[in-house]
């Protein structure tokens, strides 16, 4: 059974249709890879589903109810990791975890657990200021686990990683997925994940812009 | 409960460790104040006569100071699209965060206003009115304020705009704050005029956490 549906989503940035006519459907477990070339709208998809963006057109379904008619519930559900890592440059690797896990109604004891899997508990202590780039995303990542939710989704994060962390993400990706959680990335590099289907948002891009 | 406990308590750590917002708006509202004996002169009398006004004005251009950084940062790092995706109502995290800027502006703000008044010679009779009507005004100028700069996101200069936006929504606060001041000085009653600022302050309190969150989910669209 589908837990996330989307039927007919019409994506309109601006003046531009960005994909048209778009559906897709998750079960438990399953993982989606959005390929495409840039600015096929990878990262408008997932704005989409999770509610951050509305669509022109479109239904998006969690068990086969609309995700507007409870917009908090959904929230609830999943996680969301953009472009940007929300470091705050004075407050320390834990405080900036512990921040968006009291948030998400996560226990504050899950924080040591998710620094330790993405190698940031040495670290737990340094301002974010300190930080380089690829250990901000590790510590954006870290969210993933210290406040759990169902349906995980990612735009292009493995960028900035090192080979071991994006190693790391693999594994924290797979166990999400054997506990039945969704995944929908977007990604250039080729992750190892086992029977990830692909959706080409190419095919989706509306004609009717030429005219 | 425990992410709007969250919020404050974040924002306030941030502001005590960065620091220079809360000091640049005090400096600010303590400098500009003392620019005025130096401009209209040093008599007793006229300051006495400005005063009340002198130190509202200035109170008002002081808050709007640090309104562009209280969505501006999170705004920039991302850390926006979180919050509106948070599974807390937003109305209720833009009442966390404008108390936290509350407390770390407005507070100061009215720490430092009896001080000046002294300064500008303002009748002790003053004194009482000037700290109730900042402590029932200033939240309202941080609620007001919340609107303007969950609208300006994105936008270029921001900072200039949240001031044309927001100034003409001062106004009231304004009118109300001084009369309840001179008022008191001249020996009127100064209940009516704490309470229409009381009014304003839960008027307020209702409809702008609703409008800024309303600008908030149009800033990250």
């Amino acid at each position: 059974m589908a837990l996330l549906e989307a039927q007919d989503l019409v994506c309109v940035r601006g003046e531009r249709t960005v994909f048209a006519a778009l559906s897709l459907a998750l079960e438990p477990g399953e993982a989606l890879v959005l390929s495409g070339p840039n600015g096929s709208g990878k990262s408008s998809l997932l704005r989409l589903l999770a509610g951050l963006l509305r669509p022109a057109a479109g239904r998006i379904l969690w068990q086969h109810s609309l995700i507007t008619d409870d917009p908090q519930a959904h929230r609830g559900r999943l996680s969301y990791v953009g472009h940007q890592d929300p470091v705050k440059p004075v407050l320390s690797v834990r405080e900036n975890l512990t921040f968006w896990t009291r948030l998400k109604g996560g226990a504050d004891r899950a924080v040591s657990h998710a620094l330790e899997r993405f190698g940031l508990l040495a670290l737990a202590d340094v301002p974010g200021r300190m930080l380089s780039a690829g250990e901000r995303r590790r510590l954006n990542l870290a969210r993933l686990l210290s406040a759990p939710a169902p349906l995980w989704l990612l735009d292009e994060p493995t960028v900035g990683l090192d080979k071991g962390s994006v190693a790391a993400l693999e594994a924290v990706l797979a166990a999400h997925r054997a506990q039945g959680g969704l995944l929908l990335i977007a990604t250039h590099l080729p992750l190892a994940l086992a029977g990830a289907s692909e959706l080409g948002l190419a095919r989706f891009a509306s004609t009717e812009a030429a005219a | 409960m425990t992410a709007l406990l969250a919020i404050l308590k974040r924002d306030l750590r941030l502001a005590l460790r960065q620091g220079a917002d809360t000091l640049v708006v005090v400096l600010f509202f303590v400098l500009t104040v003392t620019l005025f004996p130096f401009g209209v002169g040093p008599e007793p009398d006229v300051l006495a006569r400005i005063a009340s006004g002198v130190i509202w004005v200035t109170a008002l251009l002081a808050s709007l100071l640090s309104l562009e950084r209280l969505f501006q940062t999170d705004y920039e790092d991302g850390g926006l699209d979180l919050l509106v995706l948070a599974p807390v109502g937003l109305e209720s995290m833009v009442l966390a965060k404008c108390l936290a800027h509350w407390l770390t502006t407005g507070v100061p703000l009215i720490v430092a206003a009896p001080l000046l008044a002294l300064f500008l010679d303002l009748p002790a009779d003053g004194l009482g009115g000037l700290l109730l009507a900042m402590l029932l005004g200033t939240p309202t100028l941080t609620l007001v304020g919340a609107i303007g700069a969950a609208l300006v996101l994105g936008a270029r200069r921001g900072g200039v705009l949240i001031s044309l936006l927001v100034l003409p929504l001062y106004v009231p606060v304004l009118i109300f704050g001084v009369a309840a001041v001179d008022g008191a000085v001249a020996g009127f009653p100064m209940r009516p005029h704490l309470m229409v600022l009381g009014g304003l302050f839960l008027g307020a309190l209702v409809l702008a956490p609703w409008a800024s969150a309303a600008a908030l989910r149009q800033a990250v669209e």
